[in-house]
């Protein structure tokens, strides 16, 4: 379904992606695991096409996109969650979940769309009128993968739905993240810093290291692999 | 505490003395006189003293009662809370009372030529307020050069009505269409840009109209201005105390004697009209998509983009639409005048604009009209005191600074505050 290859990102200049190669496969849980400035928002920053690949191929359904202004990648059905969350924190939470289907439907449909949304996190049906920067950090979250999903995506990126959020509530997010991919058949990328929840839930999974991916392989089988369990799992991961 | 805190205090508005002394003492106390053909200085150091001992009291006072967190001696807690409560939760009813209070107006026994006066130059500045409120408040574009939207407008009106003779409600629209080209114009450079280097480029764009219109003297006629702006007619009534042979005028046509208070008052509803036409407007689109659009940039660019928001034309139609009645405005002010040149848009003008509107709160509508009356107001009541209006007017803004940092009515509350500690 997406396809990476060869993928090089810059920041001026400095390199942030050494030509990276992920496949996500449709209907899958992809998770893509690494520590701090490894690449992996980056990545996802340039799947969405908010930063442009400097050379290298992303190809979307059969459909090449590294060159697409992001809105277009949106309409294309790729939708992202970025990183802390960027709720719109002095709109609604209505405003909000509106903004997200502004690719779709232009808002037509939003009764409709927004009740699997409630569907899935109903604490957002009673916080409706409350500015977004009232919401507590998972309530954030939840608000910020219901605000992607209003855009009706057959993909999903996820950039570190963990990140600051009481343990609890991580377990309820991802929880949710799963059943996103069983129930309503959207493919998953995910993000995350947290390798053990990321690959407990993923179909396979791949260690971005300062730009090159270094490892593959389903996530039962990463999970066991002693190199990630040292690097990972052990030490930083546990946060 | 108490103690470190008066010392503190004192310190501090030692300080601003000396800042106001440094600051002040060149400007205001040494004074040149030419005499004899040669340049004198006259030092006036009783002025230097009284504003350098006014600058340190006000310090001290304002350190005692606005900064200071302690609930008994703090301000906030007596006067200042309530008024300050009674901005934050009476928005809707102020604004209420001032449309139906606007609408009386002109019928009021008080009301006289010069009130008038003033209440269509509020309303002029209210509905530019207004208009760069869509741009400001609820895009995020610092504009600072809006009054180019208003010249564009107002000799775009003038233009069309001197050498076609096309009617007001002709041009009106055309002026609006021209000044939103132009603010596709500005918008298209500076959709890069972000914060102070966007604040720049526009005041540059302002002034570069201005130069424009200074120096094309065949369309323009330059400096010396156009004049013979045709009035606006009552839907085609003009209002003429001596009327043509056989030409209907507005008293004869309605049977009633002849006014010039007739025209005022057409004017003043012909801007009221315009100016709440931008209110309903503003409050409308901020619903629809692209006004939810306009808030969600001026919060998180990229949040925006990777929700498939385009920003170019959400940038771009907030430019343009902020001009379309920066335009408006402008043509309701050459057909008010009669008469235009560069000289009514300068860069003070654009810098009034915008200090309403942050200091009206940004993006709070009533706010715009309440800072408008505050700022406006204080001005010409201080119109009397000659260059002194200038001290009542920044003397205003420091106020307002201090009182409501987030403007009279601010809309955006802040999501976090801190707690006052106890001790």
């Amino acid at each position: 379904m997406l396809s990476i290859s060869n993928v090089e990102t810059f920041y001026g200049n400095i390199q942030a992606l050494r030509g990276v190669n992920v496949k996500v496969n449709s209907g899958e849980i992809v998770s893509l695991i690494g520590s701090n400035g490894a690449g992996k928002s980056t990545l996802l920053m340039t799947i969405s096409g908010v930063n442009k690949a400097a050379t290298g191929e992303i190809k979307f359904d059969e459909k090449n996109i590294e060159s697409l202004p992001p809105h277009d990648i949106v309409n294309l059905g790729i939708s992202q969650v970025p990183e802390g969350r960027r709720i719109f924190s002095r709109l609604s939470v209505e405003d909000n979940l509106r903004l997200g289907a502004s690719s779709n439907d232009k808002g037509k449909n939003f009764d409709n769309d927004v009740k699997d949304v409630y569907d899935l996190f109903p604490v957002l049906k009673d916080r409706l009128s409350q500015r977004g920067g009232t919401l507590s950090g998972g309530e954030q979250q939840m608000l910020a993968i219901g605000r992607a999903l209003m855009a009706k995506p057959k993909m999903l990126l996820l950039d570190e739905p963990s990140l600051g959020i009481a343990p609890k509530l991580v377990n309820q997010i991802f929880v949710a993240i799963k059943n996103i991919n069983k129930e309503k058949k959207v493919t998953i990328f995910l993000v995350e810093q947290n390798a053990k929840k990321a690959l407990e839930l993923a179909d396979r999974g791949y260690v971005l290291v300062n730009g090159n991916v270094t490892l593959e392989g389903t996530g039962q089988d990463l999970l066991k692999n002693k190199d990630i369990q040292a690097a990972y799992l052990e030490g930083g991961g546990k946060k | 505490m108490e103690k470190k805190f008066l010392q503190t205090s004192i310190k501090d508005s030692l300080f601003t003395g000396l800042i106001a002394l440094a600051l002040f003492g060149p400007i205001v106390g040494l004074r040149t006189v030419a005499k004899n053909e040669v340049l004198e200085v006259h030092p006036k150091w009783f002025i230097v003293l009284i504003i350098v001992v006014v600058c340190a009291v006000g310090r001290f006072l304002t350190n005692l009662y606005v900064y200071n967190r302690d609930q008994k001696t703090g301000i906030q807690s007596s006067i200042g809370k309530s008024i300050s409560n009674f901005l934050d939760t009476k928005g809707y009813q102020i604004a209420l009372t001032a449309i139906i209070f606007s609408v009386i107006f002109p019928f009021l026994p008080f009301t006289d030529r010069y009130l008038m006066d003033i209440a269509i130059m509020m309303l002029t500045y209210i509905m530019l307020g207004w208009g760069l409120n869509i741009v400001i408040g609820l895009a995020g574009l610092l504009d600072l050069g809006y009054v180019a939207f208003y010249a564009v407008g107002a000799y775009s009106y003038a233009l069309f009505a001197i050498h076609f003779g096309w009617s007001f409600w002709i041009c009106l629209p055309i002026a609006g269409i021209f000044a939103a080209m132009f603010g596709v114009l500005l918008g298209f450079p500076v959709l890069r840009l972000r914060g102070d280097y966007l604040a720049i480029v526009t005041l540059a764009f302002g002034e570069m109209i201005r130069i424009l219109l200074l120096n094309w003297y065949q369309l323009t006629k330059g400096p010396d201005g156009l004049t013979g702006i045709p009035r606006p007619s009552f839907f085609g009534l003009p209002f003429k105390s001596f009327p043509d042979e056989g030409e209907q005028t507005f008293h004869t046509f309605f049977g009633i004697e002849y006014d010039p208070m007739q025209r005022i008052i057409f004017l003043y509803y012909l801007i009221l009209v315009l100016a709440l036409i931008t209110n309903l407007f503003t409050i409308k689109i901020r619903r629809l998509p692209i006004g939810r659009a306009w808030e969600a940039l001026r919060e998180d660019e990229i949040a925006c983009k990777s929700l498939g928001v385009n920003p170019r034309n959400t940038k771009l139609t907030a430019f343009a639409i902020g001009a379309m009645f920066g335009g408006f405005a402008g043509s309701f002010f050459a057909t008010r005048q009669a008469f235009i040149s560069p000289e009514s848009f300068t860069f003070i003008e654009s810098a009034i604009i915008v200090a309403i509107v942050v200091l009206g709160g940004m993006g709070s509508q009533t706010g715009v009209v309440l800072a408008t009356v505050f700022l406006i107001g204080l001005i010409e009541v201080f119109r009397d005191f000659e260059s002194y209006r200038m001290i009542a007017f920044g003397g205003a803004m420091v106020l307002i600074m201090i009182f409501r940092p987030r403007g009279i009515l601010a809309t955006r509350k802040p999501t976090i505050t801190l707690e006052k500690s106890s001790s």
